[in-house]
């Protein structure tokens, strides 16, 4: 039981992590209906920032953790939003209305553009960052051998990502700008002859996609410690799939997605094997996909005319 | 159009004879991954064979030749050590020092013997390297199964009646340390209580951290590479377990106990006797350290077999690999490590490793008997 709930803590840790990137990818997909590969890089560039403010406001004497965790949220989500706007100014928007496969392939390219951009800035080793937010409470003590325990990093990221979601999903369902980003999903064309400033709003999707990815950088480094240029690879493609698993262009999908696959890994690892745990994510979102093709809170796709 | 031609051939020919002095000198390799997680480690490589290099010219280089050193980068990925050796074959370089993963040093030495390049690796320490019979393959570092014999005696003497987990990272280095430590530790009438494996890369590790937590291990023993082992220790100290990790040579580096911070303290490893003490460093020691470079792990090891070769060519009066091959195992050679001689496999000749213990300040020392 106590083994259980400690490895449901785990999974759900880093089910967080994947499903704040994954939620770049759904929502890029859900408004123009394109992957944008490059999201997973934009995480990585969001953790290097993320890793560079802490050194900064280090040198700069602001030691006190609340306070440097703060600053480095702000400073890492504003300017990792830029990076995001950027690669949607330059790599996606020239090519709009192009046959479909074009905004993919300069996806792509931005992912190398980016990942090697990185490398040759900050150097091919790793980087590491000591642990800062220390300390584990426990939550369960039924007088067993093992007690459940939760770490203050774990609760972070955990509240961190519920925060965001909720608010998130708050802003989609009940702002303006929330309503513009509905309207450009269900048609932009439409959306447009109807006053709906598209690019803008398509522009204002990518900066809050980035800036989520930020936090998850944040979160990545706080939890690991440990980050360099390839990262985002391994962890965009655990988030896209989440974002599939989940239904794609489904916002709580790709957070359930997220979690899926976080607890999915865990779990296996946990009972079965450490080193078949890729193997068994991937299976069983092939099995899903097989029986629900869209997705588990996907919508079945209307062909445009 | 034609005169643009003609300006193309000259160029060329004006790049030939750019490279035309080259002849005087000899290019040789030095490769490991000097990108990737373990690019510290390419570091140490490259950092040996520059001062080595350094100094030998200074001496007069090699049959009154310069040497010119070329950097090969495998990223610790076979498939990239196999198109790095491609490559120096293709320079016709006669030596490389290389590579630091067994996974990549093998794959590659397997070029070098059909290209007619000799290796000395300073840092692959996988039986299979010198076990196939290949007339160019040489290590100045020590072998797995002696490595795993040491820790798992270590094991054994002093963690007797505690439940010990083994994982190791499937790779060439990991799987075959973690088995070697594993059969000492058998051998000795200890069956450990876990056996894991995980994917080189991984980064979250929390929940076969917390399995080896309800299964109350005292000592997980890892065959696998720093960045790992340093995640390993850092979620298992995340979720309140003391937990003694060992390791084998592969977290030699400081950048170890910067990603553990302070929960490196206590962290076990075996490693060869430091090199840095040695009677035989202490000039060469003070140079690196003069640079700025502090020559831990596998430096001096690639400073020794960049000397070794040197040594042999001047004796042998030629570069050719095959002839330097075989002075190399005839004769006895001074290194900065002390006295090098080996035996018909291209193994050294003296069994050294001994235990190591990590301190709070990311050092690590010799552990006193």
């Amino acid at each position: 039981m106590e083994y259980f709930l400690q490895q449901l803590i785990n999974g759900l840790a880093l089910g967080s992590i994947y499903g704040l990137v994954a939620i770049g990818y759904t929502m890029v997909y859900g408004i123009i209906g394109m992957i944008n590969f490059a999201h997973g890089d934009i995480f990585m560039v969001g953790a290097f920032i993320a890793l560079l403010a802490f050194l900064i406001l280090v040198a700069i004497g602001v030691t006190a953790i609340p306070l440097a965790l703060f600053l480095v949220l702000l400073i890492a989500m504003v300017l990792t939003s830029l990076y995001g706007w950027a690669v949607e100014r330059i790599a996606y928007r020239p090519l709009r209305g192009s046959f479909r496969l074009a905004p993919l392939i300069s996806a792509i390219g931005m992912s190398i553009v980016l990942q090697n951009y990185v490398q040759l800035a900050q150097g091919a080793r790793v980087k590491t960052l000591p642990p800062l937010v220390t300390g584990v409470h426990t939550i369960l003590d039924l007088g067993n051998r093992l007690v459940v325990q939760i770490s203050n990093i774990q609760i972070l990221i955990i509240a961190t990502t519920f925060a965001l979601m909720t608010g998130f999903s708050w802003l989609v369902a009940s702002t303006s700008l929330g309503r513009d980003m509905r309207a450009c999903e269900q048609d932009l064309k439409m959306a447009a002859l109807l006053g709906v400033d598209t690019n803008k709003t398509i522009s204002l999707t990518f900066l809050i996609g980035a800036a989520l990815a930020s936090v998850a950088g944040i979160m990545y480094l706080l939890y690991y410690g440990v980050i360099d240029f390839h990262i985002g690879f391994v962890a965009g493609v655990k988030a896209f799939t989440a974002a599939v698993l989940g239904g794609i262009g489904s916002l709580p999908g790709a957070m359930l997605g997220g979690l899926l696959i976080g607890l999915i890994e865990t779990y296996w690892s946990a009972y079965f094997s450490v080193q078949y745990k890729d193997v068994a994510a991937f299976s069983i979102l092939i099995v899903v996909l097989i029986f629900m093709p869209t997705g588990i809170l996907g919508r079945p796709e209307v062909e445009k005319v | 159009m034609k005169s643009a031609r003609l300006v193309a051939l000259v160029a060329a020919a004006g790049l030939f004879a750019a490279t035309g002095p080259a002849l005087s000198q000899i290019t040789i390799g030095v490769a490991g991954p000097m990108t990737g997680q373990y690019a510290s480690f390419g570091e140490q490589l490259r950092n040996g064979a520059n001062l080595a290099l350094e100094d030998i010219n200074a001496a007069g280089g090699v049959l009154k030749k310069q040497l010119k050193l070329v950097v090969g980068d495998d990223a610790c990925d076979p498939k990239q050590a196999r198109a790095t050796a491609d490559r120096f074959v293709a320079q016709r370089v006669p030596f490389v020092m290389g590579h630091y993963c067994s996974s990549s040093s093998i794959p590659a030495s397997e070029a070098y013997a059909e290209g007619n390049v000799l290796q000395i690796t300073p840092a692959s320490t996988n039986p299979t390297f010198t076990e196939r019979k290949l007339w160019n393959t040489f290590r100045v570092c020590g072998r797995d199964d002696q490595q795993g014999a040491v820790a798992g005696k270590y094991l054994a003497d002093n963690f007797k009646g505690k439940k010990i987990a083994i994982l190791n990272d499937k790779s060439t280095y990991g799987a075959g340390l973690a088995n070697e430590t594993k059969k000492a530790l058998n051998a000795a009438g200890i069956t450990e209580v876990l056996n894991e494996a995980y994917t080189q890369g991984d980064k979250d590790f929390t929940a076969l951290v917390s399995r080896m937590k309800a299964a109350d291990i005292d000592v997980v023993y890892v065959g696998g590479y720093h960045t790992e082992a340093g995640l390993i220790l850092r979620q298992m100290r995340d979720q309140g377990m003391k937990t003694i990790l060992m390791a084998g040579d592969a977290l030699a580096d400081k950048q170890f106990a910067s990603i553990t911070g302070q929960h490196a303290e206590g962290v076990l490893m075996t490693f060869g006797p430091d090199p840095r003490n040695r009677p035989s460093a202490a000039e060469i020691v003070k140079k690196f350290k003069a640079k700025g470079i502090d020559p831990e792990g596998y430096t001096l090891y690639t400073y020794a077999a960049l000397q070794i070769w040197a040594q042999a060519v001047e004796k042998t009066g030629s570069t050719d690999p095959k002839k330097v091959a075989a002075t190399i195992k005839a004769g006895k050679w001074n290194t900065v490590l002390g006295e090098i001689s080996y035996d018909a496999k291209g193994d050294i000749t003296v069994l050294d490793y001994v235990v190591y213990q990590w301190k709070a300040d990311g050092t690590y020392a010799e552990l006193k008997k």
